[in-house]
Formats: C-alpha cells, structure tokens, sequence
C-alpha cells in the first residue's frame, strides 16, 4: 500500500498579510506557532504606520515590508513571489485580523492535497463559526459565488474569503498575476486561476468574527459592492491572454 | 485686427512652452507629442481660418468652429487616455519595486548584520532565493 501524500513532508509557507495590525497580529503568530510548529511563517507589512513589522519580528518571523501601501492584492503577490523563490510547495493565506483560526490550516492543506487542487478556498459555512452575513451584501455574494462557480467548474459558496490555500502551479502564476485591484485578491484571483488552467475547489471551515469593525448591511453599500465585483469579474473574464509561467524546477 | 493674433499668438506661446519644457527634460517626448501637434494645429487654423471653413464643409458641419471644437475635445480626451495608461503603467511599475525592496530588506535581515534589520534568521531559508529569478515583464 502506498503511503498517502501529505503537506506535512512538504515546504508549507504561511502568508500573513497585514495593514496596522499590530494589536492582533502577535496572538495570531502565538496561535500559529503553538498550532503549527513545523510550518514558515512571512508576515507582509503592508506599508503599516503602526508596530506591525517589529511585532511580528519580536516573534522571530519573516516580514516582507512594503515601502508603500499595495492592498490585499499586492501584499499577496510579494508573499507567493516570495514563496516561489523560496521553493515552497504549499502557501496558506492567513488574515492578520484573527478571523482565520490557525487550527483550520490543515485542514485546507488536506483538502489540497487529497483532492489534486491547485486552489482551495477555505469557506465559512453557516453553523460552523459565528461568521454571518445577512441581506444585501449576503445576496450579492452569492451571485458572485454562482458566477464563479460556473467560471472555474467547481461548487463554490464563498469566494470572497482570503482563507486559501495554493499548490506549486498556483504560487508560480500568483507570484507575477496576482491583481492589486479591488476585490482583485478574492474575484479576480479565481478567474486568473481558472482561466490559467487550474483547478480550484473548497472546503468547509470555521471563522471567526473579526477582532474589529463589523460587516455592513447597508443596502447601498451592498449594491456598490455587487456592481464593482460584477464589473471587476466581467473584465477579468474578457481579458486577453494570461501569460502563464513555468515554475523553476 | 480681429482676435486672430491673440489666438496665434497663445498657440505659439504653448509650442514654446512645450519645446522648452523638453529641452529642460522635464517632459518626455511621449508625452509632449501630442501636445505639440495640439499647438501646431491651433497655429495653422489661426494663420489660415479659411482651412477650418473649408475642412468643416468637406466633413459636413455646418459651424466651421463647432469642428475645431470637437477635434478639440478629441485631442484632450486622448491625452486624459494616454496619461491613464501610463499612470496604471507606473503603479504596476512602483509596486514591482515595492515588492523587491521588500524582499531585499528581508534578505538583510537574515544577513545579521548591524542595523540592516530587526529580524532573526529562520534555517535554511533565505528571502530572496538561492538565486534572483528574473520575473516577466509585463506585455507593453
């Protein structure tokens, strides 16, 4: 009998984008360090005018600090660029916020792994976890996810969560596509992916709310919100060409 | 003398604006292309208005001035276009070398030297590769 493939023989990185995260960032490094010991850990202070970057060095990790503000997207795209100059063969997008329990990482690296995947997505299902979302802004993601879903031939029910986790191809084409734009990091990540012949899927886990700020539920809010993921999905999906690169061996 | 001298002369003025602004090298050629086949057309049109008269009757408008008008508003907006291209360009740009520095002042925190950084080594692994790997370049 063949021994199961496992992430836990392979180079797992950890991606902590983080903005003036500096009150949540050390309990989340804490937790990740007594959940998952063995792993690496990068940090990408996201042009912070706080403590973030000695936060996370007083905790011994990597930090990737950018001179200037890039967003979600742009911190990503340092972290897989680091990742793929580093080799590693899985990355974990982990939020400096708290929202992302640590203990729910092997969990999507499992998924990964068993399921040949080149993206999974770990989606928050309701039950599991406090995370909710209601009215407007609920509907207008799940429009996205149907869409999404239809783009990438998978059945997703959560695509604008951060929580994924990638393989080797995916770092190799997030390290030089991975878009900056608004909502670029969540939408438009999963149409370049599909589009560059990956495989993308999801599987369920718990979230927590965030430390702070909640979700809206303004209705107006909720509609900007579907017109400019609608706007930023339909020019992702009639861009020409994405250039697709081989990954060192 | 009507207004025409005026005009003439504001054009010719912007043409010199334009030529000196490039010799100074604090504008690119690229960029002041445009605004120079602008100033040069205002010259034109302003020395012989009879040619503004003539082109509009040849293209079928009926107020020689509402053409010059919207070639105008044609000249501008691409300029705007232009200027937004190359604006995205240079982020694109800014946040390719923000990335690299990044990873730069991560190589020299693991280096130890004195106040290259505050971080602490992590093993084996180094922040920028065993080697620099040339990235593509976006299609221009």
């Amino acid at each position: 009998m063949t021994r199961m493939a496992d992430f836990r023989d392979e180079r797992v990185l950890i991606i902590i984008p983080a903005w003036n995260e500096e009150e949540t960032l050390g309990d989340v490094l804490d937790e990740v360090a007594a959940e998952l010991p063995s792993v690496d850990v990068v940090v990408v202070d996201d042009g912070s005018t706080d403590r973030t970057s000695e936060v996370a060095r007083a905790k011994g990790v990597r930090v990737l600090q950018l001179p200037i503000n890039l967003g979600v997207g742009g911190a990503m795209r340092a972290g897989y660029k680091f990742a793929a100059r580093n080799r590693y063969t899985y990355t974990v997008q982990l939020d400096a916020d708290g929202q992302h329990p640590p203990k729910e990482v092997p969990t999507i690296l499992d998924a990964l792994v068993s399921t040949g995947a080149d993206v999974m997505i770990g989606a928050r299902f309701a039950g599991a976890g406090d995370y909710q979302t209601r009215g407007p802004r609920r509907w207008s993601m799940t429009v996205l996810s149907v869409i999404l879903s239809r783009v990438t031939r998978a059945e997703l029910t959560d695509t604008t969560s951060g929580f994924k986790a990638c393989g080797p191809r995916a770092i190799s084409l997030f390290s030089t596509t991975y878009p900056a734009e608004y909502l670029g990091d969540t939408v438009e990540a999963l149409v370049i992916a599909a589009r560059g012949g990956l495989t993308v899927d999801q599987t369920g886990v718990s979230m927590r709310p965030r430390a702070g700020g909640r979700p809206s539920h303004s209705p107006v809010k909720a509609a900007v919100f579907l017109v400019r993921a609608l706007l930023a999905l339909g020019i992702a999906l009639t861009r020409p060409g994405i250039p697709t690169e081989e990954r060192p061996a | 003398m009507s207004g025409y001298g005026f005009v003439i002369g504001l054009a010719v003025l912007v043409v010199f604006l334009l030529v000196a602004l490039l010799r100074s090298r604090r504008i690119r050629e690229k960029y002041a292309a445009m605004w120079i086949v602008l100033g040069v057309g205002i010259v034109i049109v302003g020395v012989w208005p009879n040619l503004a008269v003539s082109l509009a009757r040849l293209v079928g408008v009926e107020t020689p001035s509402n053409l010059v008008f919207a070639v105008a508003i044609v000249i501008l907006l691409s300029v705007c276009i232009q200027l937004s291209v190359a604006l995205s360009a240079q982020e694109e740009q800014s946040r390719t070398l923000a990335e690299e520095i990044a990873l730069i002042r991560c190589t020299l925190d693991d280096s130890g030297i004195p106040g290259a950084g505050g971080g602490r080594g992590q093993g084996d692994v180094t922040c920028a590769g065993p080697e620099i790997l040339p990235d593509p370049q976006p299609d221009k």
